[in-house]
């Protein structure tokens, strides 16, 4: 450390702190409120997976990566998958594709409820985490059904996929859908009409589209940085070619941006399933998997739009059983060194929502509670919630005279 | 854009390009080439630097760096052999910022030391983890 820097006042942050889900540690050098400096320190989430892998099978793979990240656990297995396929040259049938396509979908789905739901918590509007929290559920309940598990679904297999959507659950996904359009139009309104997140979160954390392409960031968070990029339009995988749907690109690059992507993105998720359904209703039931029956010599690569930005698989094989090596880059790998580029000039309390805008992992669920009065009958319901929220937002609006 | 013909017209015999199949161009260049294709790949034609990955083979220790075009769905992977022991190349990191943190990584793992690297830190292994043990060499399997 330089004579200079001695000098200065340093915050840590981390490595276990109540705000941050996962071991990260921030060291932030600051000048009164004012963030001048700022250092991160990964390392002690790091398991040895990579050559975890080297020792399992192409299949046993797929489980070792699902288990990487429980929120994103259906993503580093179509990466895998994707990068297997590359490197076999193999072929995936049509219903396949389109279960593969669902199963991303609500997964982005409930990856960027949580994200809203938490950047809601992190500023301090629990009631946002609340309502999140609520459409968020029956996303998961839905994966149960379709699936077996709530997280972690086990579904992917490299040559297709390991179980069939039946159609007699095919009116649950529908129904989840229905359900949850109208609550994300809801948030996405009381969100951008909203004057307090309006003066907490726009401008806030900048990230410009030079620095964007500079620190080479993925997802949402280049996205928000008007970088048009999405490996599902870019490099089409599952069913992406197959069915109508745009990408989303913010001009911002500030929170505030972040959260209009994700949130937009959301409804762009829904249509997206909406006709995957339709077309798993006309396609045959049962032909999801080709067998790949041997690895050839090779290599291959796989990418995928996680949540959070582009998972990117490499698999070498050497024609054995197992594969010689396995990377697996995570969109969060570059997605957290772009601070340098959104945090510094900020004051202390902007850092954590500007690192949280890139979306870090975390889980949990949370249970809404009935309000009754003394002889049991309930006080009030959802709809009377929403209002008494609305009407509250109104009020301020009024005194802030906006 | 033809990507394959603009690199062997700019760099000629000092690449040798294997179109595996329309979507992955594999590049292979000698480790002292490799900075002026990488940046020419991502300052010229505006390339993404996905990442970087090594494996330890016989020959030596192979790196692939991994740039994507979006808009061609194309991605092209560079590939070089840096022979061991201490294995070193020029970082690619003064001029691509993104390229950072895989360099600092790939010498925890691989022992491999990138020169003119703007800070050449630890990144995952443990403050605890002994000098010079690389846990992805075959020698420590």
């Amino acid at each position: 450390m330089s004579e200079e820097l001695r000098l200065k006042t340093i915050i840590p942050i981390g490595p276990y702190h109540p705000l941050l889900e996962e071991p990260e540690f921030f060291k932030l050098v600051v000048e009164g409120e004012t963030v001048v400096d700022m250092d991160v320190r990964i390392g002690w989430n790091h398991r040895g997976i990579e050559k975890i892998a080297e020792g399992k099978t192409y299949d046993q793979v797929i489980f070792l990566v699902e288990r990487i990240c429980g929120i994103c656990s259906t993503s580093h297995p179509i990466a895998n998958v994707l990068a297997q396929e590359d490197l076999a040259g193999a072929e995936v049938p049509e219903r396949a594709q389109y279960i593969r396509s669902i199963v991303a979908e609500l997964e982005r789905l409930h990856s960027h409820l949580l994200w809203l739901g938490l950047a809601g918590h992190f500023i301090g509007y629990n009631t946002i985490f609340m309502w999140v929290w609520k459409a968020r559920e029956p996303i998961l309940d839905l994966f149960e059904l379709i699936t077996g598990n709530r997280n972690d679904y086990a579904m992917l297999r490299p040559g297709g996929v390991r179980r069939d959507i039946y159609k007699k659950d095919l009116s649950a996904v529908r129904k989840v859908m229905d359900e949850l359009e109208p609550a994300n139009e809801m948030l996405t309104k009381a969100i951008l009409d909203d004057p307090v997140m309006g003066a907490r979160l726009k401008g806030v954390g900048v990230l410009s589209k030079e620095d964007a392409i500079r620190y080479c960031v993925l997802g949402p968070t280049a996205r928000a940085s008007a970088v048009d990029i999405d490996v599902r339009r870019d490099e089409p995988y599952a069913a992406y070619d197959k069915v109508e749907w745009k990408v989303i690109v913010q001009e911002g690059g500030d929170v505030l941006a972040k959260a209009v992507v994700r949130l937009l993105e959301n409804s762009e998720s829904i249509k997206i399933i909406r006709q995957c359904v339709d077309r798993l209703e006309e396609l045959p039931e049962g032909d999801i998997w080709n067998p790949i029956p041997q690895m050839p010599v090779g290599e291959g690569i796989g990418h995928e739009e996680a949540p959070r930005g582009e998972c990117l698989h490499y698999i070498r094989s050497d024609g054995g059983n197992y594969p010689l090596r396995v990377k697996v880059r995570a969109p969060t790998y570059n997605n957290l060194p772009s601070f340098e580029a959104s945090c510094l000039g900020e004051t202390i309390s902007d850092v954590a929502l500007i690192t949280a805008g890139i979306d870090p992992c975390y889980c949990c669920t949370e249970r809404m509670a009935a309000v009754y009065d003394d002889s049991d009958k309930r006080l009030y319901d959802w709809q009377d919630l929403v209002r008494l929220s609305q009407e509250k937002t109104e009020k301020i609006r009024k005194e802030l005279g906006k | 854009m033809d990507v394959a013909k603009k690199i062997q017209s700019k760099f000629g015999k000092k690449v040798e390009l294997a179109q595996r199949s329309p979507k992955r161009l594999y590049i292979l260049v000698d480790k002292g080439d490799l900075p002026s294709v990488a940046r020419y790949l991502f300052e010229e034609l505006k390339a993404r630097f996905c990442t970087a990955s090594a494996v330890d083979t016989r020959g030596g220790i192979e790196i692939l760096y991994h740039f994507f075009f979006d808009e061609l769905s194309l991605m092209v992977s560079l590939r070089t052999l840096i022979a061991k022991p201490s294995p070193q190349i020029d970082s690619i990191a003064p001029f691509l910022k993104g390229a950072e943190w895989i360099e600092r990584e790939i010498t925890d793992l691989f022992g491999i030391r990138f020169v003119g690297h703007p800070d050449p830190r630890r990144l995952i292994l443990s403050d605890d983890w002994p000098e010079g043990e690389y846990p992805c060499l075959r020698s420590s399997d």
